[in-house]
């Protein structure tokens, strides 16, 4: 009998989960079929779900008119730039936080937290006029450092809460067996926190894969994302999403491959010492 | 681990730093921002025609969406960014941009750009104190667009210059509700480029204004509210369901669907809803100007996407070259042929609507007719103190108008009344106006 309950709980809890599952995906799944279908498809009432026209002929326009190589090239160097930074500054900040913390650590970090609450808007302007004046605007630099401070207080807020679980007793026999501060964090407590290190580079590059906010703002020509390609092809007088979505799904595509092969490392470190 | 992470770091970081040069080989290059619309795209296909004649000048494209566009190139300008050497801006930027000392005058292209060709309608809304600040690239109307086999089943005929009185008694006849067929298609959607847009052009033949001589808001006349009334009767009656989301795009593939007897939006419609490729009633299509109500004005808007230099670039001479290529008769002709006639963008030049071949192309006398039926320099049947047909050309009015959109859309959905929508609007327009100094 409970045999049995538990059957059917379990059905219950994978029927959720998939339908859960799916319902999060349906947009992306419905963007990469609209860039198979052609502009009177893709505006079909009622909608045309499989059984339409299959054609490349979106992707074909979208590589002919833009130079797709160039923005997913500024897209790595920012993402991947930006996260690498701020992972080489949160790591001391997080491990200092995590093991030798002050009265005030948990006002700190409490207060760079703070800093996301404030809508982005709030101070484009100031960090606009300071990139004129750096002369930072559209260039790859510049937005590799926005969006590393941007994202700093997510990555000190997880590597601390990693640092966390690791027994201070282990840093403490590196210390009487001579290690250094530097050898400390290097050779003791990095390689005991590569998951959850790993965990928030993969959700840091994606967020800042993501970031449409400022990449729009401080980019033109030269240092333009796919953030950027996107809203190309976006229009308000015009039936163009099949071409939209074609955009779409070429910008999605290589952080999806990213975050599907590297999904085990992600939910491992984002399930971290949860069980303890 | 950590050395791999250093060195990846400063991998990054150098490819950041170096930020490749484009276009090397070229003394100057121009960065030039522009709106994702078809026109715009087929330039930048056709600008090795550009290129050829000009080697030392090289073009970047930075392509966005409408909005984004305009908010990225306000920015930019107002804080004096530099990053681009042409912008594409609207015929409600032009007149603000320009008395701000924002823009550089064009009134010394050459000769045989032929300023004078340009339509006055579209010229004038282009000219501040006597000064060219932008060159027009396309123009547009709005007008009536309607099923010619639904009012001949009604036993209808559709005039070429109809009044509102006209347009309900067609929309009338037209609605099939159970065959999902609507009279009317108008735009409901809230912002001051979406419902106040049109009906903004809407009050103009009507007798309504926004403004009276004083700067006083004028939702509390009785024009507004035979205006509001009017729409709303309509679209209650007639309309699709849920048309307080409805822009351009969706009433767009409302027709292009079969689902609208008529729709009345802007000129540049025209191609798509008569293209078989995209629309299943392509053949079926004809045009009339827009409604009025023997006020002396009709119900149309006028815009041109225009390109303009900003004022500091240190690429003048190359900007204007640029311009002078891309709004000049050859470049017309260019398009015609590499892209047939039907292509060539509207509604700027005299000389176009004069060419044999453009004449055969289905809608482009009346969009021509409604083109030369709006004067934003005289919108209103009364005398007001601005300029613009469907907006009014100072700073503090797109902010305005998409709360008063936003009251409209909201009366529409039916979640309050006209007497509430309008009573809101002046409301807060008189407070907006007054905190502007007014």
């Amino acid at each position: 009998m409970a045999r049995a309950v538990s059957t059917r709980r379990k059905l219950i809890y994978t029927l959720a989960a998939w339908t859960a599952g799916l319902l999060i995906f349906f947009p992306i799944l419905w963007t990469v079929l609209t860039s198979f279908k052609t502009e009177a498809d893709a505006i079909a009432d009622p909608p045309v779900f499989l059984f339409f026209d299959w054609t490349l002929e979106n992707y074909a326009i979208v590589q002919e008119r833009s130079d797709y190589m160039r923005f997913l090239w500024n897209s790595v160097i920012i993402a991947g730039g930006s996260t690498l930074l701020g992972v080489l500054i949160a790591v001391p900040a997080a491990w200092s936080m995590a093991f030798v913390p002050s009265r005030r650590t948990k006002d700190i970090l409490l207060w760079m937290l703070s800093t996301k609450m404030l809508p982005a808007v709030g101070v484009l302007y100031p960090i606009y006029l300071i990139f004129i004046e750096m002369g930072l605007l559209d260039s790859r630099i510049g937005l590799t450092l926005v969006l590393m401070l941007i994202n700093l207080p997510i990555i000190v807020w997880m590597l601390y809460t990693y640092f966390r679980e690791i027994p201070a007793e282990i840093l403490e026999a590196a210390r009487m067996d001579g290690a250094t501060l530097r050898e400390e964090i290097l050779y003791v407590l990095t390689p005991m926190a590569v998951p959850g290190i790993a965990s928030t580079v993969l959700l840091n590059i994606i967020l800042a894969w993501n970031e449409a906010f400022w990449t729009l703002n401080l980019t033109a020509a030269k240092a333009a994302p796919l953030t950027a390609f996107i809203a190309s092809y976006s229009s308000p007088e015009g039936l163009f999403y099949a071409k939209l979505s074609a955009a779409s799904t070429m910008a999605i595509a290589p952080i999806l491959i990213l975050g599907w092969f590297s999904q085990k490392q992600l939910v491992r470190g984002l399930t971290f010492g949860a069980v303890k | 681990m950590i050395r791999v992470v250093s060195t990846a770091m400063a991998s990054a970081l150098a490819l950041a730093v170096s930020g490749a040069a484009f276009a090397e080989g070229h003394s100057k290059t121009l960065t030039i921002a522009t709106v994702n619309n078809g026109d715009m795209i087929r330039m930048q296909g056709l600008t090795e025609d550009f290129t050829a004649k000009n080697p030392d000048i090289a073009l970047e494209w930075v392509t966005l969406e409408e909005n984004v566009l305009r908010q990225r190139v306000t920015q930019d300008i107002s804080a004096k960014g530099g990053q681009f050497d042409v912008m594409t801006i609207g015929t409600y930027e032009v007149p603000i941009w320009g008395k701000n000392g924002w823009l550089v005058s064009l009134n010394d292209l050459p000769a045989e750009w032929d300023a004078d060709d340009i339509l006055p309608a579209i010229r004038g809304g282009l000219t501040v104190d006597g000064e060219l600040y932008a060159a027009p690239f396309y123009g547009e109307s709005s007008m009536v667009m309607y099923r010619k086999d639904l009012m001949e089943k009604a036993g209808m005929e559709m005039p070429d210059a109809p009044t509102w009185g006209d347009i309900a008694k067609a929309a009338e006849a037209m609605t099939d509700k159970d065959a999902e067929v609507y009279g009317i298609c108008l735009r409901g959607k809230a912002g001051w480029g979406e419902n106040m847009a049109f009906l903004t052009a809407m009050s103009n033949s009507f007798g309504a204004k926004w403004f009276d001589a004083d700067w006083k808001p004028q939702f509390d006349g009785d024009a507004w509210k035979t205006t509001l009334t009017t729409y709303m009767d309509l679209m209650n009656n007639y309309g699709p369901p849920g048309a307080s989301t409805n822009g351009f795009n969706e009433n767009l593939s409302l027709f292009q669907q079969g689902k609208c007897g008529m729709w009345i939006d802007a000129t540049v419609a025209a191609s798509f809803v008569t293209n078989p490729k995209d629309s299943t009633v392509a053949d079926k299509v004809g045009f009339a100007l827009a409604p009025d109500n023997g006020l002396g004005k009709r119900g149309n808007w006028l815009w041109a996407w225009s390109l303009a230099i900003p004022a500091g670039t240190d690429a003048e001479d190359a900007a204007k070259k640029f311009i002078a290529w891309a709004t000049s008769k050859e470049y017309t002709a260019l398009v015609a042929e590499k892209e047939g006639w039907a292509n060539v963008p509207p509604g700027t030049r005299s000389s176009l609507y004069e060419n044999a071949e453009y004449q055969k192309v289905p809608f482009a006398e009346m969009t021509l007719n409604s083109i030369n039926s709006a004067d934003p320099t005289k919108p209103t049947v009364d005398d007001v103190p601005y300029t613009g047909v469907q907006f009014v050309a100072i700073p503090e009015f797109a902010g305005i108008a998409t709360q008063v959109g936003q009251e409209f859309s909201a009366a529409l959905a039916g979640q309050q009344s006209i007497d509430e929508a309008l009573a809101k609007a002046q409301a807060l327009t008189t407070e907006e106006m007054e905190a502007a100094g007014y």
